[in-house]
């Protein structure tokens, strides 16, 4: 370092008493960010709960409304159904892959002959498209020419409506998205096997302990943690569930599988009721948040006691 | 180098502009003196097309070739599955810049919209002018049914393209064993579907589409029968509850549940076109198109057994539901004497031919049906045609003109799908009534 350059750096380290400070300048480096942020996520914000206070119909002109949209979401009989619909279709797409994927997890865990070969197979699904997928269901479902009942009949089950009845669409479409999302709940609580210490179950076979006691004792405890992400995970993607129920369903039939994100869809692009459809987004949006704050509480709940 | 004006010079450079200039003159009144029609007239321009994906859009792009040798003028299709291209083209129209010159469209359900809207280019002037209509275009030809569907409000908005009849298919193998005939009244397709209804041995009377939004069609072909639409007047008021449409309703939940497949509620055309082309199924309702695939011995069990009946009569009337499509120029569009040629090359009397011919659709047209090479050279049964052909005699529109079409069918749609669950047709019109009226006066208003 030449002279010049040490006697600037002292000075910058050691600046005489009552001098002033030089101003930090790094904020300017936050505005890029601001602008992006405020591009791309508080802008839509405002202009959809904007929106939200008109009646506005794609093709004529917007008209202020207040809190009119709100209002008759609060007695819309189709859209309070869309959200019983979607907390139904959502337990069933969040707690069935959960048990099965726990299940599967602990069984991969394991070493057994061609155990790569089958663990790949398992997950297979998952890296599927989901409208292809959908569209193989859709046939798969056909009561008179699909193969489910086709399978039904050789163990002397008698047919299913499936997708085609009131009854059991739902859990129909939930069973598509529990055969996808298995094998995620798998690859994450397998994760946390991995992690678990071996020393409790050695103790636990010297108490003489049985194979469901240290499942239900040890591993559950242990791989909770794991299991809480992947419900949040599973939570989230079920709620925003659209390709396999639009595909399979629309909605139907009449409105027994329609979601809230379906009656969203029809408003925004079937109907072209932007204002209407963005006061949806709205309370959707509220819903969402709500079941986030939960999920995040289980969360430090079920977190491993250090 | 200097250069003096004088009157010489003045002279020659008047006389080079013009030279340079002679192709931007008008050239309209120079072709209006030459007495024949110029299709190079807009050599260079280029279009951009927005089709829906189907046959009619196929038989189009397959001839593209000799539209562009023919004009000079460059095409760029888009073509993209229905209900994705009306919600684009709603979107790109609402922007005000759409990024295409001529559009594909459905009459039975945007037609209140874009007209409402102004998206479209009126083309009445255009068919007026000599200049840009040429005499074989033969207006005269076009049906009139076609003429009132493509006008709002006293303006054409669009050209006629193709029609859609709703037809009765059936399997004449399995209405010989039972010793069954084409029914001739809406009465007796209900006793035929009792009477061929065969669920022991896999087989439906009756099947048609039972899926919301989907089915109000059928539910609108049988009222057609009593004679009725769904709506009257200006501005419109709905008809959808009366003893009539209830009538309808009660045939359509009595053919459905007593005399359908399993599982019908959720069946759009797809599932009953796979059922009735494996021959699981008596009787058909559907729409026009659907004579190629049941043909096609890769994907039908039923070749050559398919009948195509004229749907029949009702208590009060006999009609056949009519759809349609369109093809039209976008209002903002900058080139649109060049897209109002492709619209005119769409369904001018060769390409009507060639879309009957096909099966891909019906012109709106009445040449086509006596242009003897485009008969004999059908890739469809004649039967088709002449069922194609009767159907248009007594055609009717058989959806309301409305801006809400698509909320329309949906409300009722959930009604009719509802009474194959059991429900009592009567309630659900009248709560799909009063749950509809709102919207639509609302919609009027706006």
């Amino acid at each position: 370092m030449n002279t010049t350059a040490q006697q600037t750096a002292g000075a910058a380290i050691a600046a005489p008493a009552g001098a002033k400070l030089a101003k930090p300048r790094y904020h300017w480096f936050v505005i890029p960010g601001l602008l992006v942020t405020l591009a791309i996520i508080i802008f839509p914000w405002v202009f959809t709960v904007w929106m939200s206070l008109h009646e506005w119909k794609l093709g004529g002109a917007a008209q202020w409304v207040g809190l009119r949209n709100y209002v008759e979401l609060a007695s819309n009989q189709r859209f309070l159904e869309s959200i019983w619909h979607t907390f139904y279709f959502t337990a069933v797409a969040v707690v069935l892959p959960l048990i099965l994927g726990t299940y599967a997890a602990v069984v991969f865990h394991r070493e057994f002959p061609f155990r790569g070969v089958l663990r790949t197979i398992f997950i297979m699904p998952m890296m599927a498209t989901p409208v292809a997928i959908a569209l193989v269901w859709t046939m798969m479902f056909h009561p008179q020419l699909g193969v489910l009942n086709y399978l039904l009949g050789l163990v002397g089950i008698g047919p299913s409506e499936w997708v085609f009845a009131r009854h059991t669409v739902i859990p129909s479409l939930a069973l598509v998205e529990v055969w996808l999302w298995t094998p995620f709940v798998m690859i994450i609580v397998l994760g946390g096997l991995a992690a678990v210490p071996t020393e409790p179950y050695e103790s636990a076979l010297l108490d003489g302990a049985t194979q469901w006691q240290m499942f239900w004792r040890i591993t559950f405890p242990l791989v909770l943690p794991f299991i809480v992400v992947a419900g949040i995970i599973r939570t989230i993607d079920a709620l925003k569930a659209f390709e396999v129920i639009y595909v399979i369903s629309n909605g139907g039939p009449g409105t027994a599988s329609e979601t809230i994100n379906l009656y969203l869809y029809s408003q925004a692009f079937a109907y072209y009721n932007v204002g209407n459809a963005s006061a949806v987004v709205v309370v959707f949006f509220a819903i969402i948040v709500v079941l986030s704050l939960v999920l995040l509480w289980a969360r430090e709940r079920a977190k491993w006691n250090t | 180098m200097k250069t003096t004006m004088n009157r010489r010079n003045l002279l020659k450079g008047a006389a080079a502009a013009g030279v340079l200039a002679s192709p931007m003159l008008n050239t309209k009144t120079l072709f209006a003196q030459s007495g024949a029609f110029n299709w190079k007239r807009f050599q260079g321009q280029s279009i951009e097309v927005s089709l829906i994906r189907s046959p009619r859009g196929d038989l189009l792009k397959r001839h593209q070739a000799e539209f562009e040798a023919l004009t000079g003028i460059k095409v760029g299709v888009e073509d993209i599955p229905e209900q994705q291209q009306r919600q684009k083209v709603v979107i790109e129209f609402n922007s005000g810049r759409p990024s295409f010159d001529v559009v594909h469209l459905s009459y039975h359900v945007q037609k209140r919209q874009f007209a409402k809207a102004r998206w479209l280019a009126e083309v009445g002037g255009y068919l007026n002018d000599a200049q840009l209509t040429p005499a074989e275009w033969d207006r005269a030809d076009v049906t009139q049914r076609g003429l009132d569907y493509a006008t709002d409000d006293g303006k054409i908005n669009s050209l006629p393209w193709s029609v859609d009849y709703w037809m009765l298919y059936y399997n004449k193998e399995l209405f010989q064993a039972k010793g069954v005939a084409y029914p001739k009244t809406i009465d007796e397709i209900v006793a035929a579907a009792a009477k061929l209804h065969d669920p022991a041995n896999g087989v439906a009377g009756f099947v048609a589409r039972g899926l919301r939004n989907a089915n109000v069609p059928v539910w609108t072909q049988l009222l057609l029968g009593w004679g009725q639409d769904t709506t009257t007047g200006n501005p419109p008021r709905l008809l959808t509850d009366t003893d009539d449409a209830i009538a309808a309703a009660r045939v359509y939940q009595t053919l459905l549940r007593n005399s359908g497949p399993q599982g019908v509620a959720g069946f759009n055309w797809n599932e009953a076109q796979s059922l009735f082309a494996q021959g699981r199924a008596a009787m058909w309702l559907d729409g026009v198109g659907f004579a190629p695939p049941l043909e096609n011995r890769e994907r039908s069990r039923i070749v050559g057994k398919v009948g195509y009946g004229i749907f029949p009569a009702g208590p009060k009337a006999h009609h056949a539901a009519m759809f349609g499509d369109g093809i039209g120029i976008a209002a903002g569009s900058q080139k649109k004497e060049a897209a109002y040629l492709y619209c005119l090359w769409t369904t001018n009397k060769q390409m009507s031919n060639r879309l009957l011919q096909t099966g891909s659709g019906v012109p709106f047209r009445r040449s086509t049906f006596n242009d003897q090479a485009t008969l004999s050279a059908l890739t469809v049964p004649k039967d088709w045609a002449d069922c194609v052909r009767g159907s248009g005699e007594i055609a009717r529109a058989a959806l309301p003109v409305i801006g809400p079409v698509t909320e329309f069918r949906d409300v009722f749609g959930t009604a009719l799908t509802n009474t194959i669950g059991g429900a009592d047709p009567a309630a659900e019109l009248r709560r799909a009534t009063a749950e509809f009226r709102p919207v639509l006066e609302r919609s009027e208003q706006g």
